[in-house]
């Protein structure tokens, strides 16, 4: 038998799972979140062995999304010193790197940047050659100098050449340690986004590196000598290697975890899930069982970029909410909670602040805490506040749906107990056992991924023949990053005419598939 | 005359994005373009169309192709000297200042960026006082007066000069050049005398975006509703609030062709709207009562922030209020509607001004 483990960093708890290869769920903990985030996480996994009783060498997989990259970027803490460079001169000096970005994260990233000639047209032609000559004279400058290097080129999702010869420029002349982050390998068309993405990537490097070499040993301490993978934010993981390289997509990882694992918790591929934490309700839309993507762009840190982020919507409504109400009978929820503190500051638990866990305890639709306490409280005025509290969730879910048809709604999280088992827009309501952690369970069984998104010419190859070759570039990429070729499958396909260039089109693909290994153990999937 | 910085350029790009009726695209690309050219060069400067001399020459400066490339290959920001460069010396007078073509997206913002960078004047004035999709949807066409000569520039400094016998020749030609130089090229076009701008063009537009965009702003601050801000500004009306239920879109012809379906909230509770857009909203009707149509502006704006939603961002579970404006009186001539009414977009109604539509008279102006 082997096992693995899934850890989820939250902002409130640290929740961790050890799952037998067929996914059963043998044990399970909460631990609280650290400031450092690492020390949460360690404390977590060490707990979740011990509860699982498991042979520590039978441990072959350890999964983990964490916060820890978001917190640095946000923070603007422990950034690395970097050099930006982009590859697109003549073109694009109207709009600077880094113009639109705040300030103060201006301040740290943009020391040294350069704007050199190179870049493609949409059809692959160069708009100008590549000047490597200015390449080598920046390395010369930045030796030393900087931890790591961004480098984005002007149509790279169409071809990457200018940037490979620029990484192999700054190799050549910086040496093999300092990381060089390639735009290609981060976003899709859309080059102020890309960049901002790869400029954030290469100033979390060193974060991300501390953080995987520091699990590693963690576990290494327990005598577990498992390989080690990162979730990423679209619900599929990444290989340790890789994340120390491209960071970035590990930001957001969190309610992506919660939405796979809803989804395996209760068998559904298509449905929405309401994650009811202590202090939010985060809403997320479930597609052929990975997170229906946003189409707007996503701030990190308040840099515009273009990542694939769930679409999610997030309201002040969770189990630590507080609850006020004044003399005159009116009342208002939130948006403010008392978060982890619950069991100290809830009415039914002894403290002096009602919260919306109180309200469900008062009426009698949750057995937690002491009723008594909250006995003295007006019957009428629970019934207002508690249906104003569905009201919330229930206009939320309405936002997130695509039609005015019920769907099936899966409940997770620890605040669940908050709502009701009937909701207005939905046909169902679910409530999975081990609900409570279906992010640490949406972590451990994550697939691995491939995808592209780039600007095909159709005038070679024709049409089909181009949807093919996409295709198979997306598997491959799934296949090289660790799946199971047998399990890959296209979990999404999108084909955009660029009605103004004649005979182009924009295609994105993504293939996912299960770890590799896995199969030869299991006999279930 | 007054100038014009970073602040003003984000009000103006919120007020040209509501003046776009949801098309014309992302602005954000042009207000990143401004924003750095008057880092580096300072204000620009705004002139009234009255301070602009009868025999200068003034031409209007913009973006064309395709809004994919727009984003990727964003421009040098020296194309338009060229194209004014181009253009003085085909037509052997020296370029006085330049206006923007068209409010919303980007069109509305590239004015802004060359002007400062150029540290020539902006003129206050445009040839829709809104967005449509087609070169000869300008009341400048409606004065005949030509689109071209037409200079089309890249970032590599290939320069194009077109001097067509009409604008579906120009519309074609410019098509092939901008594909080849990849996709996206910056344009001078309807270059004419300061005589002419003043007399067929639609005034005081950027002082409307920005005091749109300002009202927007400031309105959060002081608790008010940013719609009624709005429809004091613009003469405009409340048509509907509601939820968006559902969206339809397809691309035919190179046009964003779609429908969205809207339900009433709050006094419009158990109606209906149907809204029609190609590129911009171009009709809303409740059932078959029609509420505004083309020229006059349907703007779908945010019932919380009243910021502006394009027709690409219009998403089911949106709340949404439908403001209708009166558009500028020379779009209301025959010829007007017959270049940008109703029918010409192949909806089978007549042009009926949106004042009386909603019963409540003519409005001033």
């Amino acid at each position: 038998m082997t096992y693995r483990i899934g850890i989820d960093v939250g902002g409130t708890h640290t929740d961790a799972v050890l799952l037998d290869k067929d996914y059963q769920v043998l044990a399970q903990t909460k631990c609280s979140t650290t400031e450092d985030v690492s020390s949460g996480i360690y404390a977590a996994m060490r707990e979740v062995i011990a509860l699982s009783g498991v042979p520590r060498e039978q441990i072959t997989y350890a999964m983990l999304g964490t916060t820890h990259c978001t917190n640095a970027i946000v923070e603007r803490k422990h950034l690395n010193e970097i050099a930006v460079i982009r590859i697109g001169a003549p073109a694009t000096l109207a709009i600077k790197p880094l113009v639109g970005v705040p300030d103060d994260l201006r301040g740290h990233l943009g020391k040294r940047v350069y704007i050199v000639a190179g870049g493609h047209e949409f059809d692959g032609r160069e708009i100008v050659k590549l000047d490597e000559a200015r390449l080598y004279a920046i390395a010369g400058e930045i030796k030393g100098k900087v931890d790591s290097v961004a480098v984005t080129s002007v149509f790279s999702p169409v071809s990457k050449e200018h940037e490979l010869r620029a990484a192999e420029i700054f190799r050549d002349v910086l040496g093999d340690d300092v990381p060089i982050s390639l735009s290609y390998e981060i976003g899709s068309v859309g080059l102020l986004e890309r960049e901002n993405a790869t400029i954030l990537n290469a100033a979390i490097v060193n974060v991300a590196k501390s953080t995987a070499l520091g699990f590693l040993s963690a576990l290494k301490a327990e005598q577990v000598e498992a390989r080690v993978f990162f979730g990423q934010n679209d619900g599929t993981l990444m290989s340790i290697e890789y994340a120390m390289k491209y960071p970035i997509l590990t930001i957001g990882c969190g309610p992506t975890n919660s939405i796979r694992g809803a989804s395996y918790l209760s068998g559904l591929e298509n449905a929405l899930v309401v994650d009811v934490g202590g202090t939010t309700t985060d809403i997320g839309v479930l597609v052929n069982s990975f997170p229906r993507e946003s189409s707007l762009a996503v701030e990190i840190g308040g840099a515009r970029t273009n990542f694939r982020m769930p679409d999610l919507i997030s309201i002040g409504l969770g189990g630590g909410t507080i609850v006020r109400v004044q003399a005159d009978g009116q009342f208002s929820v939130g948006p403010d909670s008392v978060g982890y503190r619950l069991p100290q500051k809830g009415l039914a638990f002894g403290g002096d602040t009602l919260t919306t866990t109180d309200v469900v305890i008062a009426l009698g639709k949750a057995n937690l805490g002491d009723a008594q306490k909250v006995a003295h409280l007006d019957r009428t005025l629970l019934e207002q506040v508690y249906s104003r509290m569905v009201e919330m969730v229930e206009e939320a879910i309405d936002k997130m749906k695509t039609s005015s048809e019920p769907v099936p709604v899966i409940l997770v999280g620890g605040g669940s107990i908050l709502l009701p088992d009937t909701l207005k827009g939905a046909s169902q309501i679910i409530r999975p056992e081990n609900s409570g952690v279906a992010n640490a369970i949406g972590a451990a069984i994550a697939q691995i991924s491939g995808q592209i998104d780039r600007v095909f010419s159709l005038d070679e190859k024709g049409r089909a023949e181009t949807l093919e070759q996409a295709k198979s570039i997306a598997v491959e990429e799934a296949i090289a990053a660790g799946a199971d070729p047998a399990t890959v499958e296209i979990v999404e396909f999108e084909d955009i005419p660029l009605a103004y260039l004649g005979n182009a089109t924009r295609i994105r693909v993504k293939a996912a598939g299960t770890l590799a290994g896995v199969l030869q153990t299991s006999d279930s999937n | 005359m007054r100038k014009i910085g970073k602040q003003e350029i984000e009000d103006i790009a919120v007020g040209a994005a509501l003046l776009g009726t949801g098309g014309g695209g992302d602005p954000y690309i042009g207000k990143l373009m401004a924003l750095q050219a008057v880092e580096e060069h300072g204000p620009i400067t705004l002139l009234s169309i009255d301070e602009v001399p009868d025999d200068a020459l003034v031409v209007a400066s913009g973006g064309m192709g395709a809004p994919t490339v727009l984003v990727e290959k964003i421009p040098s920001g020296h194309e338009i000297s060229q194209t004014f460069k181009a253009l003085e010396k085909y037509i052997g007078k020296e370029v006085f200042a330049t206006y923007p073509i068209e409010a919303g997206g980007i069109n509305s913002m590239l004015p802004l960026a060359l002007a400062a960078q150029l540290g020539l004047p902006v003129i206050d004035a445009d040839g829709m006082g809104r967005a449509f999709p087609e070169l000869q949807m300008t009341t400048f066409y409606l004065d005949g007066i030509s689109a071209t000569p037409m200079v089309l520039a890249d970032e590599k400094g290939n320069v194009t000069i077109m001097d067509t016998i009409d604008n579906a020749w120009t519309e074609r030609i410019a098509r092939s050049v901008t594909v080849q130089k990849g996709g996206a090229a910056t344009s001078a076009i309807y270059p004419m005398s300061g005589k002419n701008l003043k007399d067929s063009g639609i005034h005081d537009i950027l002082s409307l975006e920005e005091q749109i965009g300002r009202a927007i702003r400031l309105s959060k601050e002081a608790n008010l509703d940013p719609v009624q801000e709005v429809l004091k500004l613009t003469n405009g009306f409340e048509l509907f609030a509601g939820k968006v239920v559902d969206v339809h879109r397809k691309t035919e012809g190179g046009w964003a062709l779609g429908t969205a379906h809207i339900e009433g909230l709050r006094e419009y509770k158990g109606q209906t709207v149907e809204l029609r857009f190609q590129n911009e909203h171009l009709l809303a009707k409740s059932g078959e009562r029609l509420l505004c149509v083309t020229p006059d502006l349907i703007a779908v704006v945010d019932s919380e922030t009243g910021l502006p939603i394009t027709t690409e961002g219009l998403r089911y579970g949106a709340r949404v209020v439908v403001i209708g404006m009166p558009c500028h009186p020379k779009w209301r001539t025959e010829k007007g509607i017959q270049t940008v009414g109703p029918r010409y977009f192949r909806y089978d109604t007549d042009y009926v001004p949106v004042e009386e539509l909603v019963g409540k008279g003519s409005v001033a102006k």
